[in-house]
């Protein structure tokens, strides 16, 4: 009843007869940011998919001469960027898993009783907070191979992290893991707290062990919530570019991001390089309606 | 629980203790050894075995800060006599611009990169999150159609990696002169951070009771005047989170800037990297340039600690 009141009041009244009516209002606030959007994020999108139909080059005055499909074609078929894919699922394998098992394992003991655990947690969250760009350059210091600190604390020697071919992009993604374990701690130890804890007193009466008590009450309890971790994580590193870029430039750890980088801007294959940009957009926007149809899917819980 | 809690149990509790007490240290060593190498002179900071105890000096901030170039007067021993302190530990002690008998000191490419950077960061975020706070309101309390689709729109401007809009955008600039720009630059990160503090705000204007806005206008208020005195105090806590988050990712982003910026408006990101380029670096100055760029970050996620778990999980997760 006194909702209905309240919006007769609402449209009828003087004071909103005098103002703007909500419907103007409502356009007045989302327009702009939608037209902001599309103006600044959409439209160039259509743009460059204007030019990967073309043999277009940036760095040239020649003007740009219609292809059609040629660029998809090339590209589909040029061994050197399936490996950029496959260096990409490597990499983001490797990185996103690392990251589970490090930010899950640090959450599962940081879920108790213990002193200065807010200040532990704020220290450990610190590095997702950094600049990719810098950590790249400062872990560069610290892989270095004559006076790092990491073949001093571990004892290797003169072990080339980032120049040898096969250790670089493990190099990369154990920096990967590091920086971001903690964006996996920080969302596990949310899913670890909202457990209820009269299960686990249940699951003590019934002298349940430590690893039933784990599979049966706490893993599955917190799945949703790593999920979203796991497919945030993997879109991002899926995008990984400056972290791979300013740590090493072994082929073997060129990632695609890194590929089309070097398409477009070193190479000046304008046209091409839209081309492979276009079929960039379409993994990332898949991946992407995954994690927002998996985050309503935990919302609405 | 503690009731049932066994002699075992505590013993593993402290084991976790330990353990936890182990990993932080290891998480935060990179940062520790970043930031103690600022501040040791230039023949310590790549030592082998690395240096751990030393004298702290400020040297590598000033060397940070001013570059020497040459001049063609040489400078005699009473000019150096007469030069100030700072000058005279650019030039490597003093030793040097005696011997050599020239040089002048001059204000290095760093000062110029970060004051670009809080340009940049500081307009971009007011944009973004001005621009996101009226807009989250109007999708949180009005009926928008096609309401969920256009969230997804949204938030999907947000994911697309930096390279693949840079492409077209770079072509777009170049045609109208904006690369190289703050203004290019500022666009470019109000449009990334938009997504986010649109979808942030959103959640947090989702929790202030719609009654509030109700009462207000019942009491003769228009949706304006109850917008801007009822709802907007009541989100400050939710408008300076979102702020913070915004900042940190125009303050830390590298991609656009790499690509759009060379020189008048380059940012930090992509100007420390380049330091290490020729020659020899010097790992305490490099060391000293990323320890400043670092610091207002660090400080900030303290501040942020409570909003973290939110603003990470684009306001999925509220807790």
């Amino acid at each position: 009843m006194a909702t209905t009141m309240i919006t007769t009041l609402d449209r009828s009244s003087r004071a909103a007869a005098r103002g703007l009516s909500d419907i103007s209002i409502r356009n007045l606030f989302i327009i702009p940011t939608v037209l902001f959007l599309i103006v600044f994020n959409i439209f160039p999108l259509i743009y460059s998919l204007g030019y990967s139909f073309t043999d277009f080059r940036a760095s040239t005055n020649a003007s740009a001469n219609f292809v059609g499909l040629q660029n998809y074609r090339d590209l589909l078929n040029d061994p050197y960027v399936w490996s950029n894919f496959a260096i990409t699922a490597k990499y983001v394998i490797i990185s996103v898993a690392g990251q589970l098992l490090v930010g899950f394992g640090v959450a599962m003991l940081l879920n108790r009783d213990i002193p200065l655990k807010g200040l532990l947690t704020t220290l450990l969250l610190l590095p997702m907070m950094l600049s990719m760009a810098v950590v790249g350059l400062f872990w560069k210091l610290l892989y270095d191979p004559s006076f790092g600190i990491i073949n001093y604390a571990l004892g290797l020697g003169t072990f080339e992290w980032l120049s040898d071919p096969k250790m670089a992009l493990y190099a990369v993604a154990l920096t990967d893991i590091w920086m971001w374990s903690p964006f996996v701690m920080l969302l596990s130890l949310a899913g670890l707290s909202a457990v209820p804890k009269h299960l686990y007193e249940a699951a003590a009466i019934d002298r349940a062990g430590p690893f039933y008590t784990f599979f049966r009450i706490t893993l599955p309890l917190v799945a949703p919530i790593l999920m979203i971790a796991v497919i945030f994580r993997t879109m991002e590193a899926f995008k990984t570019f400056d972290l791979a870029y300013i740590l090493t430039t072994q082929p073997t750890a060129e990632l695609i991001s890194i590929r089309l980088y070097k398409m477009a801007f070193q190479e000046w294959q304008t046209g091409r390089s839209c081309a492979l940009a276009y079929i960039v957009l379409i993994m990332v926007l898949a991946i992407t309606n995954i994690y927002v149809k998996y985050l309503n899917k935990v919302k609405e819980r | 629980m503690a009731a049932v809690r066994t002699s075992s149990e505590i013993g593993f509790n402290r084991i976790a203790i330990v353990a936890v007490l182990v990993v932080t240290i290891i998480f935060l060593a990179p940062i520790y050894w970043i930031a103690s190498t600022a501040f040791k002179p230039r023949n310590l900071a790549t030592t082998i075995p690395p240096t751990v105890v030393f004298q702290p000096e400020i040297s590598p901030f000033v060397k940070l800060f001013a570059k020497r170039s040459q001049m063609r007067n040489p400078a005699s021993p009473e000019e150096y006599a007469a030069a100030p302190w700072w000058e005279r530990v650019v030039f490597d002690g003093g030793e040097k611009i005696v011997r050599d008998g020239k040089g002048q000191v001059q204000w290095s490419g760093y000062p110029s990169r970060f004051l670009n950077s809080l340009i940049v960061a500081i307009t971009s975020t007011v944009l973004a999150v001005g621009m996101g706070t009226f807009t989250a309101y109007g999708f949180s309390r009005f009926k928008v159609k096609g309401e969920a689709d256009l969230l997804f729109f949204i938030l999907s401007t947000r994911m697309l990696p930096p390279v693949v809009v840079a492409i077209p955008m770079f072509l777009m600039y170049r045609a109208v002169g904006l690369n190289d720009t703050h203004v290019g630059l500022i666009i470019l990160y109000t449009a990334f951070n938009l997504s986010f503090s649109v979808w942030l705000m959103k959640g947090f204007m989702d929790e202030i009771p719609k009654e509030y806005e109700e009462a207000a206008l019942v009491d003769g208020y228009t949706r304006m005047e109850a917008f801007f005195r009822i709802v907007l105090p009541e989100a400050a806590t939710g408008i300076a989170a979102t702020a913070v988050f915004c900042f940190i990712t125009a303050w830390n982003e590298y991609a656009f800037a790499l690509i759009m910026t060379s020189r008048r408006a380059q940012t930090a990101p992509p100007f420390i990297p380049s330091q290490v380029g020729s020659g020899l670096p010097d790992w305490s100055v490099i060391a000293a340039g990323t320890f400043l760029f670092l610091l207002p970050v660090a400080i900030f996620t303290f501040l942020l600690r409570n909003h973290l778990l939110r603003g990470m999980s684009f306001g999925a997760i509220r807790k």
